[in-house]
């Protein structure tokens, strides 16, 4: 399967996030990324974008729906958000879009932070493999991968794709 | 020379993560750095509005206390709390061991009311790993104190302090000072600061409060304060343990003070930007001068908010490896 260049991606995505943005009638947002992959992305959107606002990181580990299955991640990072929240348009950043409960558990970690406007969200893939009612106003491509597949987004540059393979045994059940 | 400990399969699941905390014995340095970053990252969420995560949600934590403590368990209900988990403290030195039911049928008991995790203080050294072994292998059992032989969390607490005011262990010179013997916190420093690669422990003590086979965590031993506090970067006081105090080990609380305590006079022997941490509660004028405990180098208050991180790291963390080990039995029960 062919996977696309992420910096081909990112200048159609930063028109279709400043149209979004414009028609919603939003001047100013606050941009976020999720660990690791998202914050990745958002700074290469940020830079496609021409803007040098502080970016917020979120770590979701503490707030995922799988703990008691798959436990803590080993390398939990401090999220960081050096702006106030409260009020504010946010562009949340991630870097693949695929059951949705990470969106999710980032949606929860933020509004323990404060009651944002608006939530608007932007992928650099979807794999179109919703469990939730949860999709992404932006996104750079969209495909549809076999049960066995993922992609994982290594950087921060360049930005590339790659396609793993799942043995039988890390197969969720 | 490692202290060799039995206790250390015990408190790993099979992959190697914990499932108890009972002592920083052989646990390896990837795993105690691992349990500083992630209170590095519980810090943070001590410092937003809205303190808590949803981490062990559902989960209930039982702090069993056959020993008085304040700040400890506090702290331990706080970090629960904060991970939102339903919390129950039983101070068990007032309740039914007092009426004669053993240690055995408390912990049954409780584990019968579906707790999750014991977070257990007792006078008895080796109690916490009594009941990992023996009581309930399936409840995640936290150490917060047993007798002299260890308080890992507090010793990973002044870790996490050293580390986040020094930055790492390397190049550091680590005095502990006072009651060596009868010190759980002192062992439980010593392990941590040798696994963490700090290359100068020394340890300051009268010869009546020092232990014996001392040399097996690789630590110099002064009788003599001024000697022992040259040049160090940090100093950990330790209480002087009244309440074990029997037997005439000390002449008076005046002449351990005159010799053993840190005043600001003595604390300049150190380096200029030396730390000066104390497990407390302190006992002012008798192992510490109050200029020193209220001074710019202390960082006593810090140790309690850094005490709930780490707390909240180690309870996550061995929820965590109890949830893998169930994972693995069940998959291992599939194959068979």
């Amino acid at each position: 399967m062919h996977l696309p260049n992420p910096s081909q991606l990112l200048p159609q995505m930063a028109a279709a996030l400043r149209l979004h943005l414009q028609q919603r009638g939003i001047d100013q947002a606050r941009f976020i990324g999720i660990h690791t992959g998202g914050v990745w992305v958002a700074q290469a959107l940020l830079a496609e974008l021409g803007l040098s606002q502080p970016l917020g990181t979120l770590d979701v580990s503490f707030y995922r729906d799988d703990f008691t299955q798959h436990g803590l991640h080993p390398q939990v990072r401090p999220s960081a958000l050096p702006f106030d929240i409260e009020g504010q348009h946010l562009v949340l950043i991630d870097d693949v879009l695929m059951s949705g409960r990470t969106v999710r558990a980032a949606l929860n970690e933020l509004f323990d932070y404060g009651r944002p406007a608006s939530v608007s969200l932007v992928c650099l893939l979807d794999l179109n493999a919703h469990e939730l009612p949860i999709r992404p106003d932006v996104v750079g491509a969209s495909l549809s991968l076999a049960a066995n597949q993922r992609v994982k987004l290594s950087g921060p540059t360049p930005l590339s794709l790659e396609l793993q393979t799942l043995a039988d045994r890390e197969l969720p059940q | 020379m490692t202290p060799i400990d039995a206790k250390r399969p015990l408190q790993l699941n099979e992959n190697g993560q914990l499932r108890h905390f009972l002592s920083l014995d052989g646990l390896p340095r990837e795993l105690l750095t691992e349990l500083l970053d992630t209170a590095d990252s519980f810090l943070e969420v001590g410092a937003r509005a809205v303190k808590k995560v949803p981490l062990l949600r559902g989960k209930t934590v039982c702090n069993v206390f056959f020993e008085n403590s304040t700040r400890t368990r506090t702290t331990f209900e706080l970090a629960a709390q904060r991970l939102s988990a339903d919390v129950i403290s039983l101070n068990v030195s007032t309740s039914s061991t007092s009426k004669g039911e053993t240690l055995f049928d408390t912990l049954r008991n409780l584990e019968a009311m579906a707790a999750d995790m014991f977070v257990v203080r007792h006078a008895d050294s080796g109690a916490a790993h009594f009941i990992a072994e023996h009581v309930c292998p399936q409840v995640a059992i936290i150490n917060a104190g047993d007798g002299r032989h260890a308080h890992p969390t507090q010793g990973m607490l002044d870790m996490l302090t050293i580390r986040r005011h020094k930055g790492s262990f390397e190049n550091l010179s680590v005095a502990i000072v006072g009651d060596i013997l009868h010190s759980r916190v002192a062992r439980s420093n010593m392990l941590a600061l040798r696994t963490l690669g700090c290359p100068d422990i020394r340890v300051i003590a009268p010869q009546t409060l020092l232990p014996v086979g001392l040399e097996q965590y690789g630590v110099r031993v002064f009788t003599s304060l001024s000697e022992g506090l040259r040049d160090v970067d940090v100093v950990i006081m330790l209480r002087l343990q009244k309440e074990r105090m029997q037997g005439g080990l000390l002449p008076s609380e005046g002449e351990f003070f005159r010799l053993y305590g840190l005043t600001e006079q003595r604390l300049a022997l150190a380096k200029p930007d030396a730390l000066v941490m104390h497990p407390g509660p302190i006992n002012r004028g008798v192992e510490i001068e109050s200029a020193v405990a209220d001074g710019p180098q202390s960082v006593i208050l810090n140790q309690v908010t850094y005490g709930i991180a780490v707390r909240m790291a180690v309870l996550s963390m061995c929820m965590s490896g109890q949830a893998a080990q169930r994972q693995l039995n069940q998959d291992a029960g599939e194959h068979n």
